[in-house]
């Protein structure tokens, strides 16, 4: 093989220049959103190692690609053949054991930081979170607060515990670096640490059917006194009239992700003008859209598929998991919406 | 001649009879309980799987047996019909392997073309930010319709390459069962018309992995796409029996197994993984089947919110599934490796190098397929101790795909190297599966994986491993053993401008798809936030769906040139290639019986290089 000694110098220069060139390049169009969580910071720095690796090896393979379509064509239409060699046993042993221990090497570092990523924090606080089609709540176990905005004081190590109400939906939010699928019949757990203040979107990522798109929340990081100023903001209230608690219920419950408060048509009916309004039902008949109808509406969906719209589409089980209080609010809240 | 001369007219008018005639049944049965007729999961599931049984029948697929049944003898058909036009045995049950290989990958490439229609559609969708013209509800459909046509397309292709090519590389007059072989191929036809047709019942929301809770809860268009799959899934047991034992069990005098073309060691390392990991799919499509037609809750935890029984749990599809779809993805690149490992010698006129590691490190690969489907689950709520063993089995995969690289590089280092249009789509096809390979261990390390599951890096990643492993060596294989199919020789010119337009769009392509998910964007959105990547976001797209009409214009010109130059090209002769490979010692277009007399190999595959040596001959009259 000494008959190749210049072409492998040559192609070794050219690889080493072109692995910095493929390294900027892949820095250059594969940029994460700002690191805002102490786990994105674990995540970046394996990422970007794997970054320099493809770019050694991406440039190993193309040089000696291209430098052979180059150096070894076919010139002026000559017939002949190649060199002839089958092999080589100790370049085959060579490049089969060194990458054993790249790849051995990174498992090491990835189940490094892994455990690093997921270490339970000793002052950590619990947000539990619910996702359904298509929006999610949160609860705060210490505080009772429940809301549709995730607010965290920076710098808080947060366990979320997660529960689904109807199909599979997961819990990412880019800039934290963080996922996790909420599976229903399971409570599942993510840990993270907010590190910068500001909003940030959760987005659905496991496809969760029509408005999967759509299905985001805000997550608010802010500083510790801030926090402290929204938790007595949201333990202050209670004497709130029936329409502003039943919109409350409202959301927490999702009922406005399908059913909009302005009058444009989402999966379900809006509720603008809708209470007093004649309905007309699938099978044709006409109803009111009285305190009784939308009672039924809400417990018994099915029953009164108004023209236009899909059954089985709403969850049945609002009976079970609102009071009659939280129902007759709801139906105050849809009255107040003329 | 009518219309219903063709089987293919006759298994359409025979599946609509099976639909029928199933429908009906269930509807009696029904009224029979006392039941009301009409209802409408039992009654159409029914009716698909009795439309299939129609289709099968009336194309006449299942004849021989039927004939067996009863005691007839049916010595096997040979040649084209004799009261027809020859071309009416390709739309027909037709039993020699070369017609069932060009049904096969016709059918394929038209399935690549549907499952690109698609594609553009939703692409278009996505170039601008907020909903344009699709709908989501249709989005849905299309992202998950374009995911299981194409894996359709990519297994017919496989089918194609593998019936067309093994038997002549192994100087067989046919596979071993070629009754079996037809059988297979036809399952395909009921089963695509009915994944397609699910469109008409409501369609189905889920993307192809059809996860339940949701897969159980949507329209009925669901049942048409499980039971698709299903038959889709029979094809492949059925063709994978059928070439195993047509590997192991018909080679010619003096082809041990090391001597075999390197393309059959892909097939067999292929035909391994899909005789026994496809049942897993078949079965969790099935269970889910069940689970919505009787209300057998094997993945539904009983949420209060389901209309289910409950007593399962939905974790569990996800493994049944991902053993058989992660294997599933080396069914679809392997074969396309030894396409790579098959041309490249004649290419550069150079023996391939270290045949045994390239062709153990197929072997490899397929085995390492069968632990590392828990990669797919890291952020699914299993066990997540078990991420660490996974992450490392999945690692290991670099080990036998790197092999297979340097292979390459060895084999192209020091030759002669012509570029005809199938040599480029081979150094296409191995710069995209580079892209796709290197991009791999990212998502392998989970602590990277978590932040990119299921957003757009991953869609970039398996569309490189994707063209890198099957459109791109299957384009070099269309163009390279064109000229034996068909004995003339495509245009040059239009092929290369096809590689010219395709190459560099597929790398614009996946770069943006990886780099949009880098940015945040999830997979499987209709709609997306303008404001990711700082913006960017909206140009990414841009240029994303840019290079998707680019790849799709590339390969209309394909078949432009395919459909045109059967007319017009020149005649090509028997080895235009100058290839030492068995199928290109005998005429273009191969005749009936393929071989004249049976094959004695001599030599070694890939010595080019090595004066006066031949890999086959044929056996003169009198030799044993």
């Amino acid at each position: 093989m000494s008959k190749y000694g210049r072409h492998f110098t040559i192609v070794g220069l050219l690889t080493i220049v072109s692995t910095f060139l493929v390294d900027r390049l892949l820095e250059g169009v594969l940029y994460f959103p700002e690191a805002a969580s102490t786990q994105a910071g674990i995540t970046d720095n394996l990422f970007n190692l794997h970054l320099r690796l493809i770019s050694f090896f991406f440039s190993l393979i193309v040089v000696f690609i291209v430098y052979s379509v180059v150096v070894f064509r076919q010139r002026g239409g000559e017939e002949k053949d190649g060199d002839y060699f089958h092999g080589n046993t100790p370049l085959e042993i060579t490049w089969t054991v060194l990458p054993i221990f790249i790849v051995i090497w990174l498992g090491i570092l990835g189940t490094n930081d892994l455990r690093a990523m997921v270490a339970p924090q000793e002052n950590e606080m619990t947000v539990n979170v619910i996702g359904r089609q298509w929006s999610w709540s949160f609860e705060y176990p210490d505080t009772g607060i429940q809301s549709t905005e995730m607010v965290l004081p920076k710098g808080q190590p947060v366990v979320a515990k997660m529960r689904s109400e109807d199909v599979i939906h997961s819990f990412f939010v880019p800039e934290f670096r963080v996922k996790q699928d909420i599976v229903p019949g399971h409570i599942t757990e993510i840990r993270f640490t907010p590190t910068k203040v500001g909003t940030y979107k959760l987005r659905c990522a496991e496809l969760c059917g029509l408005r999967h798109a759509t299905m985001l929340a805000d997550i608010r990081v802010v500083e510790q006194s801030e926090y402290d100023a929204w938790v007595k903001e949201q333990q202050g209230t209670g004497k709130e009239d029936a329409a502003a608690l039943g919109a409350k219920v409202a959301q927490l419950q999702g009922c406005i992700a399908c059913h909009s408060t302005d009058g444009s048509t989402l999966v379900g009916p809006t509720w603008k003008g809708l209470y007093g309004e004649e309905v007309e039902l699938e099978d044709g008949t006409k109803v009111t859209a009285d305190d009784e109808y939308l009672r039924t509406a809400i417990v018994d969906p099915n029953s009164q598929i108004v023209s236009g719209f899909l059954a089985n589409l709403m969850p049945t089980d609002f009976g079970d998991k609102l009071s009659d209080e939280d129902i007759n609010n709801v139906i105050a809240y849809i009255k107040s919406l003329k | 001649m009518s219309l219903f001369s063709l089987g293919l007219m006759r298994g359409i008018v025979g599946q609509v009879v099976g639909f029928i005639v199933g429908m009906a049944l269930t509807m009696i049965i029904r009224v029979a309980m006392g039941l009301p007729a009409w209802e409408p999961e039992p009654v159409w599931v029914v009716g698909a799987l009795v439309s299939v049984m129609g289709f099968l029948l009336a194309v006449g697929a299942l004849d021989d047996w039927m004939q067996w049944i009863v005691g007839k003898e049916t010595p096997l058909r040979h040649g084209p019909p004799k009261d027809k036009p020859a071309w009416t045995r390709y739309f027909s049950v037709d039993y020699n392997h070369k017609v069932i290989g060009v049904q096969y990958t016709v059918l394929g490439i038209i399935m690549l073309m549907a499952g690109g229609t698609f594609a553009l559609a939703f692409r278009t969708e996505l170039l601008a930010a907020g909903m344009q013209f699709l709908g989501m509800d249709l989005f849905n459909n299309f992202i998950g319709l374009h995911g299981i046509v194409m894996i359709v397309a990519i297994l017919l292709g496989i089918g194609g390459m593998a019936n067309y090519l093994v038997p002549l590389m192994l100087g067989a007059e046919d596979m071993a069962f070629p009754r079996l072989n037809a059988l297979g191929f036809w399952f395909n036809v009921p089963a695509g018309i009915l994944v397609l047709g699910s469109l008409a019942l409501g369609g189905w929301d889920a993307g192809w992995t059809g996860y339940p809770p949701l897969s159980a809860r949507g329209p009925i268009g669901y049942q048409f796409f499980f039971i698709g799959v299903y038959f889709v899934g029979l094809s492949s047991i059925v063709g994978s029996t059928n070439l195993l034992v047509t590997i192991l069990r018909m080679r010619p005098k003096g082809m041990s197994l090391f001597r075999m073309p390197i393309f059959c060691w892909a097939v067999f390392a292929t035909s391994l993984i899909q005789l026994t990991a496809t049942q897993l799919i078949g079965l969790s499509f099935l269970m889910v089947l069940v689970e919505r037609a009787l209300g057998m809750g094997f993945f539904d935890p009983g949420v209060a919110t389901s209309l289910m029984t409950g007593g399962g749990d939905p974790i569990l599809f996800q493994h049944l599934f991902w053993f058989y779809s992660h294997p599933a993805v080396y069914i679809f690149i392997l074969p396309g490796l030894g396409i790579i490992g098959e041309l490249l010698p004649v290419f550069s006129r150079k023996p391939l190098f270290g045949y045994k590691w390239v062709a153990l490190s197929s072997m490899a690969i397929a085995l390492l397929g069968f632990i590392v489907w828990g990669h797919h689950m890291f952020v699914s709520g299993y066990n997540p101790n078990l991420r660490i063993p996974f992450m490392i089995s999945t690692l290991f995969v670099a080990v036998p795909t790197g092999v297979k690289f340097f292979s390459w590089v060895g084999t192209i280092w020091g030759g002669n190297l012509r570029f005809p249009t199938p040599m480029l789509f081979v150094l296409g096809a191995i710069s995209v599966f580079l892209i796709g390979g290197l991009s791999g261990p990212m998502l392998g390390t989970v602590p990277t994986d978590i932040p990119l599951h299921d957003t757009y890096f991953v869609v970039g990643h398996f569309h490189a491993t994707m063209f890198g492993g099957f459109v791109f060596p299957f384009f070099a294989a269309l163009y390279y053993w064109y000229p034996k199919v068909t004995g003339r020789m495509y245009n040059e010119t239009l092929g290369k401008i096809h590689f010219w337009l395709m190459t560099p769009a597929f790398w614009v392509q996946t770069l943006g798809q990886m780099t949009a998910g880098v940015m945040g964007m999830r997979r499987r959105i209709a709609d997306y936030d303008p404001l990711l990547g700082n913006g960017e976001i909206t140009t990414v797209h841009l240029l994303i769906t840019l290079a998707g009409f680019a790849i799709a214009f590339g390969v209309v010109l394909m078949v432009y040139n395919f459909l045109h130059s059967a007319e017009v090209g020149k005649v090509a002769g028997a080895n235009p290639w100058r290839s030492r490979s068995p199928e290109w010692q005998i005429p273009s277009p191969v005749p009936e019986h393929s071989y004249a007399s049976p094959l004695v190999v001599v030599g070694e595959p890939y010595d080019y290089g090595l004066p006066g040596s031949t890999y086959v001959r044929l056996a003169a009259s009198g030799d044993d």
